[in-house]
């Protein structure tokens, strides 16, 4: 793969620590560490992991709604900080996010013009008249609700869940973003209209050129829309490369488990079996490779040391002790036997 | 002790003519219609559970299958009201009764004894201010009064065990345990009386991949070894394929097709099941595009005649909007005897009946 650009969006050795609660407390939760990533133009990159390992904060960070604790954010390779009003203004003109709930995320008195409106003029300045109107029936347009006159008063409870994901898209659309978050976008949806919406930021992707993150839980639909798939686990990246590899011939262990534990009608004798465990505490995260209490083959270097992503092929990398070069190394078991993950 | 659950019935009991909970017509309201008309959101539905089998129940959200599993345990909270049906449970010594028609004290030594559910978001159905020890043993007590707070306990600690949690976890309280392990908790709690008919909404929706499989794989192994019968309801139908027997698939308040589980996978009768299918991008074999289902589900309040799915059916044709489906022998020669689907495609006399031309099967939906 050629990368002439440089990225839009680049995250350097992002880093975030929440402070826990209490008086004198200095116990902070690990929520992300060391986490590169680039976003380019007219690609997704999607971010899989479950719940808790910090995905989400990735978001957070990268739209500047959270401060860093660690880590530079640069945009179009220079510094991106915002600090002041306007400059986060600035900022959230080039990178909008998609959250989760439609429900929650659209103010429930007003109707779709307003809230698009609002947005088209906070970013695009005044319009008016015939120029605000052309411009509302455009973004209802590029979200496929046609025809926009019959979308354009509804108030969001007249609307179902697709189609009031959709008003979001097109409000984060109205500020002409380059980045588009997406914080899990379709997981609070119906399964018949989930693909609907998936297929629609595709069609953004390739028209406008936006560089898309793809957040999500569910590593098959990463396969199916993203370009790049990073994989995380406690905070920190374990694995990343294209999509189809990841999910075909995974390297991480970690990765190895999430993808053997999909439902699978297939192939229904290739499951994870007796999978135990579960994802450790952030407070007080294990030394060395956070998932060595749950690999099956986790050695003692594992539980020292952290390990570093390491090139395993054509574009990818995985955190993994197993891929170096050292003497102490865990030996992977790489046949397919799902019984090994334990 | 007495408690002790017969661990000793375990050849595999899968057969529809041993049923252990038949539901049938049943029809569900919501409001009352003094200002609007009331909403039909269950229409005649009739589902029947195998002793020892494991049912899926299948659909998107607002097609009423949890309403359908409330409604069968009488759980159903106001404006919910059943309009008929009957649901008949049957006991291991054979005996049956009516749900619907028992009085609140015979329903509620039946409930939890006969039948338990895991709910929805079980995370937190556990009381935040009481140890889990104790919410088990007040669960046991309630119904076998003459046991002791000692001995419910006891009985909780080995619950616990079955469903692969350490036994001094009882004096934890709910907070201090992960989703997981909660979940597993009420997993617990519902089988402390050994019931016979499991109903479990949604149960692994809030879990990730990893855990979800871990309870999947408890709930497999636990009816092997106690025998009861499960009715799992998820809206992820690959999931099913994994763990059910059979697979009835609802939209729209109506059971659109029921059919053995890989019967559903392989060869869908119903062109919302296959649609429903091709939903789900998979993680193994060829990418493919993907294009979900055009349109949202039917406003309930607002069906009129017709089938409710032909507005978002490939296969639809002029009967569609005149007689509502029900459901038949799948037209298909060769099929398992026992399925069924809810297709004017499959119906040709029900479209002779309104006068229209019936169309042959697609292919699509007649695979074999």
């Amino acid at each position: 793969m050629t990368r002439p650009e440089t990225p839009v969006l680049q995250a350097v050795d992002l880093q975030k620590h929440f402070r826990l609660r209490g008086v004198g407390s200095r116990d902070v939760v690990h929520a992300v560490d060391d986490v590169n990533l680039e976003l380019r133009r007219g690609h997704v990159l999607a971010l899989v992991g479950e719940s808790g390992s910090g995905k989400s904060t990735i978001a957070r960070l990268l739209a500047q709604l959270v401060p860093t604790t660690g880590g530079r954010l640069l945009l179009h390779g220079e510094d991106a900080t915002a600090r002041g009003r306007r400059a986060f203004r600035r900022y959230v003109g080039r990178v909008q996010m998609i959250f989760q709930d439609p429900f929650g995320s659209l103010n429930p008195v007003h109707p779709v013009r307003y809230t698009l409106t609002r947005s088209l003029r906070i970013h695009r300045g005044r319009l008016r008249g015939a120029a605000l109107e052309g411009a509302l029936i455009e973004l209802l347009d590029r979200v496929h609700l046609a025809p926009a006159e019959r979308y354009i008063d509804k108030f969001p409870h007249e609307l179902s869940g697709g189609q009031r994901q959709r008003v979001a898209i097109a409000r984060a659309l109205a500020a002409d973003p380059e980045v588009l978050l997406a914080d899990e976008p379709i997981s609070m949806l119906d399964v018949s209209i989930r693909l609907g919406i998936l297929n629609l930021l595709q069609d953004l992707r390739d028209r406008l050129h936006l560089a898309i993150l793809y957040i999500t839980h569910d590593i098959a639909s990463a396969r199916y829309f993203a370009d790049r798939t990073m994989v995380m686990y406690a905070g920190r990246i374990v694995e990343s490369g294209d999509s189809e590899s990841v999910t075909q011939d995974p390297k991480h262990p970690y990765t190895q488990l999430l993808v053997r534990s999909a439902p699978d009608p297939d192939d229904l004798e290739a499951r994870a079996h007796g999978a135990r465990g579960e994802a450790p505490s952030l407070v007080r995260p294990p030394s060395g490779c956070r998932f060595n209490p749950r690999c099956p083959f986790a050695t003692e270097l594992c539980r020292i040391e952290v390990p570093p992503l390491m090139q395993v092929g054509e574009g990818r990398e995985a955190a993994c002790w197993g891929y170096s070069d050292r003497p102490d190394r865990p030996v992977l078991d790489g046949s397919a036997e799902s019984g090994a993950i334990a | 002790m007495t408690l002790t659950s017969p661990l000793g019935h375990t050849q595999k009991l899968t057969s529809a003519s041993d049923p252990v909970l038949e539901i049938k017509n049943l029809s569900v309201d919501y409001g009352y219609g003094y200002d609007d008309d009331p909403v039909h959101v269950l229409r005649q539905v009739s589902l029947t559970l195998g002793r020892g089998e494991v049912l899926g129940l299948a659909g998107e959200s607002g097609c009423g299958k949890s309403t359908l599993a409330y409604a069968a345990t009488r759980l159903l909270p106001p404006p919910g009201l059943i309009t008929g049906g009957e649901v008949h449970f049957t006991d291991r010594d054979g005996r049956t009764t009516d749900i619907l028609r028992l009085n609140d004290a015979q329903l509620r030594a039946s409930r939890w004894q006969d039948l338990a559910i895991v709910f929805q978001g079980a995370m937190n159905s556990l009381n935040p201010v009481f140890r889990i020890g104790r919410q088990i043993a007040d669960g046991i007590r309630a119904h076998r009064p003459e046991v002791s707070q000692k001995e419910a306990l006891e009985r909780s600690a080995e619950l616990l065990e079955l469903v692969g949690i350490s036994p001094d976890r009882l004096r934890s309280y709910p907070h201090q345990l992960s989703g997981g392990m909660r979940q597993r908790v009420m997993i617990a709690m519902a089988l402390a009386l050994d019931p016979q008919v499991l109903i479990m909404d949604e149960p692994t929706t809030a879990l990730d991949v990893v855990m979800q499989r871990q309870i999947v794989e408890q709930i497999a192994e636990l009816r092997e070894r106690l025998g009861f019968s499960v009715i799992f309801i998820t809206h992820d139908v690959s999931l099913l394929i994994e763990i059910a027997d059979r697979i009835a698939i609802m939209y729209a308040g109506e059971i659109v097709e029921d059919a053995a589980a890989l019967d559903v996978y392989q060869r869908p009768r119903h062109p919302y099941s296959s649609a429903l299918l091709h939903s789900f991008p998979p993680l193994r074999g060829p990418r493919r595009e993907l294009t979900g289902i055009p349109g949202s589900p039917p406003d309930l309040s607002r069906l009129g005649a017709g089938c409710p799915f032909r507005d978002r059916c490939a296969f639809a044709f002029d009967a569609c909007a005149k007689v509502n489906p029900e459901l038949v022998f799948p037209n298909v020669p060769g099929d398992d005897p026992r399925r069924s689907v809810a297709c004017l495609r499959h119906d040709p006399a029900a479209v002779r009946a309104v006068g229209e031309e019936p169309l042959p099967v697609p292919a699509e939906l007649s695979a074999r």
